[in-house]
């Protein structure tokens, strides 16, 4: 009975004091540092991918050392067309971190544009909007995305295009509902009967705390997406090699799986071991936004 | 609960409509010259446009789609194949059980050990068990299934050659792709029942029934599954579209020969009847899931079951 | 003399959390004889439920903790019964327990018939048979007042009041010696809450039960108990017979504080008397007397030592200020 006291005071805290807050439950939880900690270095890594390796040691091919076995000089290996396969990893993480940053981004936008309209609006523009994004949302996102590239093509860009179509719907019914329902509480009301104008209560009230959810689902997007983006590379409807996908490198490794299987080991472990990070990041930060959740 | 039955069915009519035209107007962006697709590089401008007009290429979109709808409503033709000039629906309709047997294997896998897991985890929260099942759901779910298909192959097929690696032949043939799609998301079962399971065992009624004095397995499966079972039904559904999804890759990786492959293959080669055909397909699937899912699901909650059945 | 049935004696329950320790439960003791009805009043917070888990053995596992003391039950230590005997022939057997809200205590997806025949099949020591039992479970609905018929019908379907019937019937279904009724009547309308609490005091009298009534009304306390023990902070500052606590001229100043909260019919008042302050903060509980921040006669040793009890018979007083008349 006594320890239900502290559960209802979370959301409605003070907002400056409700980043620190939530920054400070974070940081206790181990695993979402981890991921973050991750996260930080892989970025670091792809902003000086150039710093480390250049980047036509990637593209250029080099038939003398082909399918060299992890050594001092190449320690991931060499792939068919002896490039190393380190140089190919690290460029990977560039390119993965960049599909899914973006696509998340870009989904988050516009979803979040319609989410807000609809919410917002209501009525028949929420009926259309909603109705709209029911149909996206009827066929699997993976498979709304090949649907885009078959008919644009297979490339980076159409790829980037397919896989934030797929995604919008989510963002869209995320932010609708996660607003709809601060809309609802009392402090709003509160807000309102104070005389509060509709633009402050917007971006002072409304926003702040319908954010969570969002937050959380877009670092759960940019994992789903970096996975997606290495499916789809991998069947050959994404990024095309020679570009130092992982998905793709995965493909051409394929046929080489018996005899030199770093070459599907090192890009498949990069690719787990990015979106592992983004998944506990995203649980740190649900349980950190979330206080009932806390036991 | 009858009507509610087939007016649920009924809801699926539009909800197709709506899909097939999504993904017409998607593949018919791109203005696209399908006749220079069939008969290649070498024909003449006219045998091209020649070829256009017989097959009604040159006609608006909008008369396009309805064409092609009433061909699917009243002849269940959906069309040929450019590449094969095959009939859409018989490739597809031999292609299916493949991918049927594909999808419920690894449904079925993934209930059978998400489930149970997630239970006992929520039952012992913060154990070592607990602690264990937790990481390794977490890792699970960020593991491609296409690349743990690729290392199931390894050590399964080429290190220890104790199970196949491609083909459909039997049903030993089956074993490492659905593991390799089931793992992913019996990890995302996995998570949801723990923290389902974690929110209902803290009910009161929960309570009464230890109260009662009644064995502890009876109150874990009688009293807080039930309740708990409503939205890990609903997970199950919802993450049954992101299997079919991840379906169409793993059947490459292990090149089986079903609905994915059919597919990718028709992207690649600009087939789009055959594209068009096999999404419909897939979209069908997932809609007659989710329709088991909300039939479910008012079965197995007696105040949905009330409200429809009145 | 009648023969004793629960005996607590100094109890302790605290719950552990990773940030802090709540002390819920501060060494109380008292004790119960057949057929007898004890009243426990007090505040929300002050630790009444607590000690009702506590006897149920259905603290929060992880968190709640008994940290000392006794619970004797028909004269056998209950806290070093094993958990599968607990289940087997204690909760819901010679233990049954009222919840305080009846709208979540059942669960929503099982008809309420089967949520009693459950509790029936499991204590079955006339060895029922399904018909039986089936035959059980409509005479308990036919008692607490529910037509027979209604057995299939899920919780939603019930009134608040309807619901706590259902639960009464569940908790008395396998005629426990003892119940715990957790302040059945406060998620109640008040025309609700007296035709329950006259009927769990037929049903009580008419099975020969002994109860536990948790409930801060006192107007209920006097209509049912024969005794009474007043918590406060986890402790009981005064307890004592039905008469002691309603009649007699000493009191505690958390009970006269208490009773002064109520109207009075017969004089003409404004405004109720409060009790100034809240309770104190469990996880930081004051030195002393825990009622000492709040009360009129506050001492300079309250603030110092736990408050001795004064005892007269059966009455029991844990203030200084009586402490200090005896001495003199």
């Amino acid at each position: 009975m006594l320890r239900t006291r502290n559960n209802n005071t979370g959301r409605a805290g003070k907002k400056q004091s409700a980043f620190k807050e939530v920054f400070r439950r974070l940081r206790k939880n181990k695993s979402a540092m981890v991921g973050l900690c991750v996260i930080l270095l892989f970025l670091l890594v792809a902003i000086f991918a150039g710093v480390i390796a250049p980047y036509e040691k990637v593209i250029n091919q080099n038939v003398k050392e082909r399918l060299l076995a992890p050594c001092s000089a190449h320690p991931f290996g060499t792939d068919d067309f002896g490039r190393d396969m380190f140089t190919r990893v690290i460029y990977g993480t560039r390119i993965s971190l960049f599909i899914g940053v973006l696509v998340a981004g870009a989904s988050l936008l516009v979803g979040g544009f319609f989410g807000a309209l609809c919410s917002y609006y209501g009525g028949i523009v929420d009926g259309v909007i909603m109705r709209f994004m029911d149909m996206l949302t009827s066929l699997p996102s993976i498979l709304l995305s090949m649907c885009v590239v078959a008919a644009l093509g297979a490339s980076m860009q159409n790829l980037l295009i397919a896989l934030a179509i797929s995604q919008i719907p989510v963002f869209t019914r995320m932010v609708r509902s996660s607003m709809l329902t601060v809309v609802d509480m009392e402090y709003i009301e509160a807000a309102k009967a104070c005389g509060t104008h509709d633009g402050r209560i917007m971006f002072k009230h409304i926003l702040p705390n319908a954010m969570g959810p969002v937050i959380v689902q877009t670092t759960r997007t940019i994992s789903q997406t970096i996975l997606s983006a290495a499916g789809l590379s991998y069947i050959g409807l994404g990024v095309q090699p020679p570009t130092p996908e992982w998905g793709a490198m995965l493909s051409s490794g394929r046929e080489y799986m018996y005899n030199k299987p770093w070459l599907m080991i090192f890009p498949g472990i990069a690719l787990v071991i990015t979106s592992l990070s983004f998944e506990l990041l995203g649980d740190g930060l649900r349980d950190a936004l979330d206080p009932r959740l806390k036991d | 609960m009858f009507r509610y039955v087939i007016k649920r069915i009924l809801l699926l009519i539009p909800i197709m409509i709506g899909v097939s035209f999504i993904v017409f107007t998607i593949l018919n962006i791109v203005p696209g010259d399908p006749a220079r697709v069939i008969l290649g590089e070498s024909a003449t401008a006219d045998e091209v446009a020649q070829l256009n007009h017989e097959l009604g290429y040159d006609q608006p979109f909008v008369t396009r789609y309805v064409n092609f709808l009433k061909g699917v409503i009243t002849k269940f033709d959906f069309g040929t194949s450019y590449r094969t000039r095959d009939s859409v629906l018989e490739d597809i309709l031999t292609r299916i059980p493949i991918s049927f047997k594909l999808a419920s294997f690894s449904i079925l896998l993934a209930i059978c050990i998400g489930i149970p897991l997630g239970i006992f985890s929520a039952v012992k929260q913060y154990s070592l068990f607990d602690n264990i099942a937790r990481f390794i759901g977490i890792f699970m779910a960020s593991v491609p299934p296409f690349w743990l298909g690729m290392m199931l192959i390894y050590f399964f097929a080429l290190i220890l050659h104790i199970l196949p690696s491609s083909g459909v032949s039997s049903l030993k043939h089956y074993i490492l792709p659905s593991l390799a799609l089931a793992i992913p998301y019996a990890s995302a079962i996995m998570r949801f029942t723990r923290s389902s399971m974690l929110e209902t065992i803290r009910q009161e009624y929960i309570k009464t029934a230890e109260a009662k004095g009644i064995p502890e397995s009876r109150v874990i499966l009688n009293h807080a599954l039930r309740n708990a079972a409503l939205p890990i039904i609903t997970i199950i559904g919802t993450s049954f579209g992101g299997l079919l999804g991840g379906a169409v890759v793993t059947e490459s990786v292990f090149s089986l020969p079903g609905l994915g492959t059919l597919l990718v293959t028709g992207i690649r080669m600009k087939d789009i009847p055959v594209v068009m055909g096999a999404t419909v397909f897939y979209a069908f699937m997932f809609g007659c899931i989710m329709l088991i899912v909300d039939l479910l699901y008012a079965f197995a909650d007696a105040r949905i079951k009330a409200k429809y059945s009145k | 003399m009648s023969e004793n049935l629960i005996r607590i004696k100094d109890l302790r329950v605290s719950y552990k959390t990773d940030f802090e320790t709540v002390r819920a439960v501060n060494g109380i003791s008292f004790d119960l004889n057949k057929g007898e009805v004890i009243g426990l009043v007090g505040e929300t917070g002050a630790g009444k439920t607590t000690t009702a888990l506590s006897i149920m053995r259905l603290l929060p596992f992880r968190t709640g903790r008994i940290d000392s003391g006794s619970i004797e039950f028909k004269g056998i230590d209950m806290l070093k019964v094993p958990d599968s005997e607990m289940r087997k022939s204690y909760r819901g057997e010679k233990i049954g327990m009222i919840f305080q809200d009846p709208m979540t205590a059942l669960n929503p997806v099982i008809p309420v018939g089967d949520q009693i025949a459950e509790a029936i099949t499991h204590h079955n020591k006339e060895k029922l048979n399904k018909a039986q039992v089936e035959s059980r479970v409509e005479a308990m609905l036919e008692l607490v007042g529910i037509p027979a018929f209604r057995k299939a019908d899920y919780p939603h379907q019930f009134s608040g009041g309807m619901k706590q019937r259902v639960v009464i019937a569940i908790a008395l279904a396998c005629e426990p010696d003892l119940l715990i009724a957790d302040e059945p009547t406060t998620a109640l309308d008040v025309t609700i809450q007296a035709q329950v609490l006259a009927m769990i005091t037929e049903l009580r009298k008419k099975l020969g039960m002994s109860m536990i009534l948790i409930t801060h009304d006192l107007g209920i306390v006097a209509q049912v108990c024969d005794k009474v023990a007043v918590m406060y902070a986890g402790e009981l500052v005064e307890q004592g017979t039905l008469e002691d606590i309603f009649t007699g001229d000493k009191h505690h100043p958390y009970t006269i504080g208490l009773f002064g909260s109520i109207p009075k019919l017969n004089e003409e008042t404004d405004r109720l008397e409060t009790i100034d302050g809240m309770m104190p903060d469990p996880t930081c509980l004051p030195e002393g007397c825990k009622f000492s921040p709040r009360c009129k006669h506050c001492m300079e040793i309250c603030k110092q030592s736990p408050p001795v009890e004064f005892i007269d018979g059966k009455h029991r007083i844990a203030c200084h200020l009586y402490a200090a008349h005896e001495s003199n």
